[in-house]
């Protein structure tokens, strides 16, 4: 157990660096000269030339590499072209709005996903089964964002329930906070729901004719309580490694939805810096999402060995 | 495959929109850039059934046309990322030696969720057409190369497998001849999903303003447009909205049909769900 958990943990050295080098390479992937697009073609030689120098650009590629390496590893992401903000800062401003959105749907995620696949195994011979098949294929399939836009119509235009815009903090109340978010957790988190959804009933399907669920029957337990206390709670650790792409897909899901329904996170910093040409913001974001992503899956990896204590990996 | 009606249906679906949408100069009413100043936002009617946009061109010709971009940039990028996908995933499962640095490479560009890898991309490269395919290739071909190094690695110590090897032939001849054919049913099935999301996310990046040059009628950039007309002109967000929604679902039923038809455990699944 030990020696995974450490395996583990520095399997994460080599994974960084390559998204390292992939984040590195955005702003040298750029035709032509980096400095003059950030800057535009009406800038003075002189200005160029100082971004140049500011942005390392004249060093061989492989030492501006390890320069820049060697600040990012000291939480140095550079500073930003546009607001001259250090990117840190403006990352961290930035994501409590995308952290609330995101946890909001993750409760939202959940609190659908659950009973609903609980419901369909429970009601598995009805029509019921067949129809959440076709709901969740129908949900991988709708484009986050054009999902957003017919709810905007139904709940912001038609029936104008919520707001259709804006974001406001935790700390100026729980309501008005809720008020402004659930329309867009609601979105990001719809797509997952049917991912979710299907794992746990396809898990839960396993798990109907395993042997332990035959005998707390012969028991005389009630089956409702013999598929939550059994079925539902087997169900559940095969379900845990797809959290981790959850998280990846409501971390990219985000970046539209922040656009869409104007809330400053780093979805929003994240597009914005790409009109921008606000390279070391882009690099900044994408690192710290690809992050946060890395970090996720490390813990639900080391989360799963903990669960099932079947699974060793030796 | 054929046996199933929904992979017959998903097929005729298919079939009917690429017919369509390479026919369309031929058949449509209305030309997709005609512009109409008189006309701008009118609701859906029997001259134009989609209504119009905000230049007073026909909704529905630019949802029919726009299928072109969004279907070539899938198509291509699924041939692309399966080409890639594959070929890394065969090497790295037959090889060991490289197996550990490919994949370490993989898992780094598994570390991005797939929109903001091709969102980083576009944004260094521009937003050309070819510079979509190449994002969206680099975002998708690494889920490619994972399902073909575990299958690999599955059949490689196949007992006919090392009879091939005993014979004499070359790694070249194994992997190609003895190993690919072997694995072609999970690369079918995943090709059609990346098909599927290479056309939602250039729906993605063309709606968030970074895609295709919006000259281009294409279902994202479409979208984007009628964003600022959402209020008084709905049907413009709609209808390509829909046009996505049916072509992925068709790609999405497809992939699903093709993983059942492979899957000789799903035919044995079904009669046990009856059980307790």
């Amino acid at each position: 157990m030990l020696q995974y958990t450490i395996r583990r943990l520095l399997s994460v050295i080599p994974v960084m660096f390559v998204v390292s080098v992939i984040v590195f390479m955005i702003v040298h992937l750029t035709p032509g000269n980096p400095a003059l697009i950030i800057l535009g073609e009406d800038t003075s030689p002189k200005a160029i030339a100082d971004l140049e120098e500011q942005l390392g650009l004249n060093d061989p590629l492989y030492i501006q590499f390890f320069n820049w390496l060697s600040q990012v590893i000291t939480g140095d992401l550079g500073t930003s072209v546009y607001s001259e903000r250090k990117v840190t800062e403006l990352i961290f401003s930035n994501f409590r709005p995308t952290f609330s959105l995101m946890s909001l749907s993750m409760i939202l995620l959940l609190v659908i996903a659950i009973p609903a696949a609980i419901a369909i195994v429970a009601l598995r011979k009805t029509v019921l089964d067949p129809i959440f098949t076709s709901v969740s294929l129908l949900g991988v399939s709708i484009p986050d964002f054009w999902l957003a836009i017919l709810l905007v119509l139904g709940f912001g235009v038609a029936l104008p329930v919520f707001p259709v815009a804006g974001y406001v903090p935790l700390t100026e109340g729980m309501g008005a906070w809720l008020y402004h978010l659930l329309l867009p957790a609601f979105v990001l988190a719809i797509v997952e729901v049917g991912i979710i959804a299907r794992m746990l009933r396809d898990s839960m399907l396993e798990s109907v004719n395993q042997d332990y669920t035959k005998t707390a029957l012969a028991k005389g337990i009630k089956e409702r309580e013999v598929l939550v206390r059994h079925v539902f709670a087997n169900a559940l650790i095969p379900t845990t490694t797809v959290l981790g792409a959850t998280v990846a897909g409501l971390l990219g899901g985000t970046v539209i939805i922040e656009t869409l329904f104007t809330i400053p996170g780093i979805g929003q910093l994240l597009i914005d810096s790409i009109h921008r040409r606000d390279y070391p913001v882009v690099q900044g974001v994408v690192l710290f999402i690809a992050a946060i992503y890395v970090l996720v899956n490390l813990l639900v990896d080391l989360l799963y060995t903990f669960l099932d204590p079947r699974i060793r990996y030796d | 495959m054929f046996q199933k009606k929904t992979n017959v249906l998903a097929l005729c679906i298919l079939s009917l929109i690429v017919l369509a949408t390479i026919t369309a100069q031929w058949w449509l009413p209305f030309s997709p850039t005609n512009i109409d100043p008189e006309k701008r936002l009118t609701a859906p009617s029997f001259d134009h059934w989609f209504g119009t946009d905000d230049f007073g061109r026909d909704v529905f010709a630019r949802t029919v046309v726009a299928a072109q971009v969004s279907l070539a940039v899938g198509g291509i990028v699924a041939l692309f990322a399966t080409v890639i996908g594959t070929t890394i995933g065969l090497v790295s499962g037959y090889f060991r030696k490289v197996d550990f640095i490919l994949m370490r490479v993989i898992d780094g560009f598994l570390a991005f969720p797939a929109l903001l890898l091709a969102l980083a991309l576009v944004a260094a490269l521009g937003g050309s057409l070819i510079n979509i395919i190449i994002a969206l290739t680099l975002a998708f071909f690494p889920v490619m190369a994972r399902v073909v190094r575990s299958a690999t690695l599955q059949v490689k110590n196949e007992s006919y497998i090392e009879a091939a090897r005993t014979t004499g032939a070359s790694h070249f001849v194994v992997i190609t001849r003895y190993i690919f054919p072997n694995i072609l049913s999970p690369v079918i099935v995943q090709s059609t999903f990346i098909f599927a999301k290479a056309i939602l996310a250039e729906a993605a990046l063309s709606f968030l303003g970074v895609g295709v040059d919006p000259s281009t009628p294409t279902w994202g950039s479409m979208l984007q447009e009628a964003q600022i007309y959402l209020t008084i002109a709905p049907w413009y967000s709609i209808f390509p909205g829909l046009g996505i929604v049916i072509t992925v679902l068709a790609l999405n039923l497809l992939g699903d049909g093709l993983r059942d038809a492979f899957d000789p455990h799903q035919v044995k699944r079904k009669p046990r769900t009856k059980v307790a």
